[in-house]
């Protein structure tokens, strides 16, 4: 047996790096860069508002001041501190609508997200990775409800049924959703399908399901998850839009309603603003939230965003300026630093004993 | 550098040669679709070879001579368009989750992307795990942790423990193919697919990689076919060497006479390619070329558009493989009966008497 | 010419889909509004236009279902989609024809006019990536987030209500005759501008970001790096090399989004009253005007498709690839 020193020299330098037998930092294990996530200013601060509006949307009812239905005296009033959002032309309190409203909009966009997801995962991941004629005709089932315009389908669609309550809207808009999702999965799971290590694991012996689900699904959370968002924020746009059309049953509180009724009782002409902007900036918020919550994922996903503008600052100091096409390297702290330097050193020696070593 | 002949092994007893894993005629087209329906591309045309227990047979060749379409179609990965593959002596054929497992048992890959062939989100421990479940059956605790630690000994990745519980990317190139192996040697193969396996490999590495191939052939048994472009690490651990260029074999031979003294002008042109450290200048310029197109290629030797001694004969007709006696052959008029047959003295250093 | 003939077929199929939903959405649903309104309007509704709407809506009819989709079909390709209840006696297609115009005119621009601009700013800051053109991100990410319609009612709020700039409501003044006279049109401008306006600043966020995105994936590319090597200057390698491979995946990104934009100017116009489309679908809703709901559907998906298969032709003609035969 030929004697063997394990020449290997500590891994290239990474911004997780980390050297066998240095203490391990957090950062280094894949599995601990959930945590890194967390780390994300935007991602923190996205979940922190989703959290708040999550909350409101179970308690909503019972913080409310007042019964959103009831009317009073007061009839189109501005902002006060008996009505903090002002009132409707029936004298109704638009703080409580809307606190009683986000539990709708919550329901149906995480519901409506849920379902199109998970639609968008089996016809993405099975057309991506099958190929072929499967291939074909899923891809012209997605491209389908793709190019067709998506809130005149749902318009008609939710039209014509009488009522549609909060669950048939999520139906609705689910149908219609799945597709974008479908195609972004489909292209990336043909991407991973034809990477080295989904051939190694059939070479070695594993079988397709276990292909699909342990090997290439772990690979695309994070896609699945930035669809997820964004297909809530999608629902969530939606389903006030046809509130606000009038398609949707008047009869559930949601902040499409509440832009509804503005509408339909000139709230503009009078210059009741207080009627539609709490609605629509409660709107843009969550909106906002889940953007940041995306651009998180993203910058977490691909490491150059992340440490281009990280570093773009340290970078500017020296007179740098980042431009797209700079890849920095993470320098990492200075025992990694000085340990790496280490490291050259030995790779050099050995890399002489190599050589003496095969002649 | 050593020579190595099939029957050395310090000390080792003399293993046994019986052929483990053979192919006959092996073809591989890939059909276009679209505009070009109907025509295909050649990868692969009628290869013969012969894998035995404890032997290394290295495949050079160029970028798109089939080389790696060989390994693939070997190990089952594509479905081979005719020509027949022989498991000790049995028919693989047919279809089908069973027979490819039964296949994948004793027929082993390793890839040439270390990092690629390695999914980054699971640690070494998962991924040689799920190698022992699939072939070894369910082992727990401490009966699948001495599994672990035995593997990872076997590639020489010791303590284990150090190994263990590292992702991917926290692994050196060279770190990572002992790992690629170790989940192939999980099986327990007899037959080592191995499609350069050091080309993205730092060169101070490469030598590591390849002792441990070789202590897997000599204390194992295990037959290698050792796939690779660069001809001089063939002649260090192989023990024949095939060549190939357009989806044919060219050249075949013990390695020491095929890389020192080539027969087919393909070959000594990658001889004369191989850095050597000690040349001061350059004798012969390299030819300028391409590889011709695979798809339905055109009758006649396929190297003729970039061989120096190619005449009509070469153009018109595709040669055979012809025997150069001493266990060696090949794919050249040069070394044929017949008439207008082209002159190709030039290609070897010594004057052959049995032509 | 490949890449056409698929597309094509692709689009040929899209069609059949849709009027295939269109057919037989009203016949799943439960309930019957149509024949109620045909027994309000008894008597004033000739036996033609019963006809074609009992083609279109599967009423009290013996026929096969098969039997109703061809005959569907034919009443489709001679352009008889029945009676809108809300405009009676006026066919659909004559309303769907006299405010398609608006509803283009108004897309048309304000789309063109988003997307120049957005391609632009998001060229610009995906350029310089970690400076203050940063800050216009979260600005761009903001507006996104909200919907059209809100925008709109902010903007009648602001330039029509609060400062009486532009005007609230409709697509010319009312009273004035349609006619190629410059008191027409200029007043069909002066209605339009505010439409347009929040169209503009409501949908270009979501062009600056898309277009930020593609610069900074092709900025780390070679042959930007290559460009800059060579000492071209920088004007040159960002709008020459990165903008010319960036704006690709806006091209179709284009296409994929116009369903959104269009669902988002109908609303915009239910907002303006704007006689498009979107108005006249907003206005079918409130009335249970089915024939004209699906007349409208049709329409605008029609519409869509013809637009997207521009959209491939001006992919085609910029991505000399998709040109390649085989």
């Amino acid at each position: 047996m030929t004697a063997t020193t394990n020449y290997e020299v500590p891994p290239e330098s990474n911004p997780a790096g980390s050297l066998p037998g240095a203490p391990r930092s957090k950062r280094a294990r894949v599995g601990g860069t959930q945590f890194l996530f967390l780390r994300n200013a935007k991602a923190l601060s996205g979940l922190v508002i989703l959290g708040l509006f999550t909350l409101i949307a179970i308690i909503g009812p019972w913080i409310a001041p007042y019964d959103p239905d009831a009317f009073s005296p007061d009839i189109v009033q501005p902002p006060s501190w008996a009505h903090l959002m002002g009132t409707t032309h029936l004298g109704q309190d638009v703080f409580s609508q809307v606190l009683v409203g986000t539990r709708y909009v919550m329901v149906v966009g995480f519901i409506s997200g849920i379902v199109a997801t998970i639609l968008a995962v089996i016809v993405g991941v099975t057309a991506g990775y099958l190929g072929g004629f499967s291939d074909e005709v899923l891809s012209l089932t997605s491209n389908i409800f793709l190019v067709i315009p998506a809130l005149p389908l749902i318009i008609i669609i939710a039209g014509q049924i009488d009522d549609a309550g909060m669950l048939i809207i999520a139906a609705v808009i689910s149908l219609t959703a799945w597709a974008w999702g479908a195609r972004v999965l489909r292209a990336q799971t043909m991407s991973h399908r034809r990477r080295d290590y989904v051939e190694a694991a059939r070479a070695n012996g594993e079988s397709t399901p276990r292909i699909i689900l342990a090997e290439i699904l772990p690979n695309l959370t994070a896609i699945i998850a930035s669809s997820f968002v964004g297909t809530v924020t999608f629902a969530v746009l939606t389903q006030v839009t046809l509130a606000f059309i009038g398609v949707t049953s008047i009869n559930d509180w949601s902040w499409g309603t509440i832009l509804y009724w503005a509408q339909s009782n000139q709230a503009l002409i009078r210059g009741a603003w207080w009627w539609f902007v709490p609605a629509g900036l409660a709107i843009a918020a969550l909106g906002v939230a889940l953007a940041l919550v995306n651009f998180g994922i993203d910058e977490f996903v691909n490491p150059r965003l992340r440490s281009t503008g990280k570093y773009a600052k340290a970078l500017r100091k020296r007179g740098v300026r980042a431009r797209v096409g700079f890849t920095p390297v993470d320098l990492g702290t200075k025992s990694e630093r000085h340990a790496r330097e280490q490291a050259a050193e030995a790779t050099a020696a050995s890399a002489v004993i190599i050589k003496e070593d095969s002649k | 550098m050593p020579t190595v002949a099939p029957d050395a092994g310090q000390g080792s007893p003399q293993p046994d040669h019986r052929v483990v894993l053979e192919a006959h005629g092996l073809t591989k087209h890939f059909p276009l679709r679209g505009l070009s329906r109907g025509k295909a591309v050649h990868a692969v045309d009628n290869v013969d070879l012969e894998l035995s227990r404890g032997a290394v047979i290295a495949l050079v060749g160029e970028s798109g001579s089939g080389k790696s379409t060989i390994a693939k179609l070997l190990s089952l990965l594509i479905h081979r368009t005719s020509g027949d593959i022989l498991l000790d002596g049995e028919s693989v054929t047919g279809r089908g989750r069973r027979l490819f497992q039964r296949h994948a048992r004793r027929v082993q890959m390793i890839f040439q992307d270390p990092f690629g062939s390695l999914n980054p989100i699971h640690p070494v421990r998962y991924t040689l795990t799920r190698s022992i479940r699939i072939h070894k059956g369910r082992l727990r605790g401490a009966e699948l942790e001495s599994a672990l630690d035995a593997l990872l000994e076997r590639v020489q990745l010791t303590p284990p423990e150090r190994y263990i519980d590292k992702y991917p990317h926290e692994l050196s190139g060279g770190q990572r193919q002992r790992v690629a192996i170790a989940r192939a040697l999980a099986a327990d193969p007899e037959v080592l697919l191995a499609d350069e396996p050091i080309s993205m490999l730092d060169v101070s590495i490469r030598l590591g990689i390849l002792n441990l191939l070789k202590v897997l052939r000599d204390d194992f048994g295990i037959a290698i076919l050792y796939i690779t472009h660069d001809i001089a690490s063939a002649r260090y651990f192989a023990d024949r060497t095939m060549v190939m260029y357009a989806g044919q074999v060219v050249e075949q031979g013990d390695s020491e006479s095929v890389t020192q003294d080539p027969a087919h002008p393909y070959t000594r042109l990658l001889v004369d390619s191989a850095p050597d450290p000690d040349a001061s200048a350059r004798t012969e310029r390299s030819e300028a070329g391409e590889a011709p197109s695979l798809v339905s290629p055109a009758p006649g030797c396929r190297f003729s558009a970039r061989c120096p001694y190619a005449n009509d004969l070469c153009l018109a007709e595709t040669p055979e493989l012809f025997d150069l006696g001493a266990d060696r052959s090949a794919r050249c008029w040069g070394y044929s009966d017949r008439e207008g047959k082209p002159d190709v003295s030039g290609v070897t250093r010594s004057v052959k008497e049995s032509i | 010419m490949r890449f056409f003939i698929r597309r094509g077929i692709f689009y040929v199929i899209t069609a059949w889909a849709a009027v295939t939903i269109n057919f037989f959405l009203p016949r799943m649903m439960p309930g019957d509004p149509i024949t109620s309104l045909l027994v309000k309007y008894q008597g004033q509704i000739s036996p033609d236009a019963i006809q074609s709407l009992r083609v279109l809506f599967g009423l009290d009819t013996q026929d096969s279902l098969w039997t109703q989709y061809i005959d569907y079909w034919g009443q489709l390709f001679r352009g008889d989609l029945g009676i809108s209840f809300t405009f009676f006696p006026v066919p659909v297609n004559q309303v769907l024809s006299s405010s398609l115009p608006w509803t283009l005119g108004l897309v048309g621009i304000a789309t063109i006019l988003s997307v120049l601009i957005g391609t632009a700013v998001g060229m610009i800051i995906g350029w310089r990536r970690g400076t203050k053109a940063d800050a216009v991100l979260p600005v761009a990410t903001f507006f996104s987030a909200v919907p059209y319609f809100w925008f709109g009612l902010i903007a009648i709020l602001l330039f029509a209500v609060t400062w009486k700039i532009f005007p609230a409501a409709k697509g010319y003044q009312p009273g004035l005759i349609p006619g190629w006279n410059w008191e027409f049109i200029s007043s069909v401008m002066y209605h339009g501008t505010l439409p347009a306006l929040t169209i503009v600043i409501s949908s270009v966020a979501g062009w600056i970001l898309g277009m930020r995105n593609m610069m900074v994936t092709v900025g780390s590319e070679d042959y930007v790096t290559v460009a800059q090597a060579k000492g071209l200057k920088e004007r040159t390698v960002m709008v020459g090399y990165a903008a010319r491979n960036a704006v690709l995946p806006q091209v179709s990104s284009f296409a994929l989004a116009l369903g959104f934009i269009v669902g988002g100017t109908l609303v915009m116009e239910m907002v303006f009253s704007y006689p498009g489309i979107g108005y006249v679908l907003f206005q079918a809703i409130g009335a249970k005007d089915y024939p004209l709901m699906q007349g409208s559907f049709l329409v605008i998906t029609l519409s869509i498709l013809v637009m997207n298969m521009l959209a491939d032709v001006v992919y085609a003609f910029l991505d000399p690839r998709t040109r390649q035969e085989g």
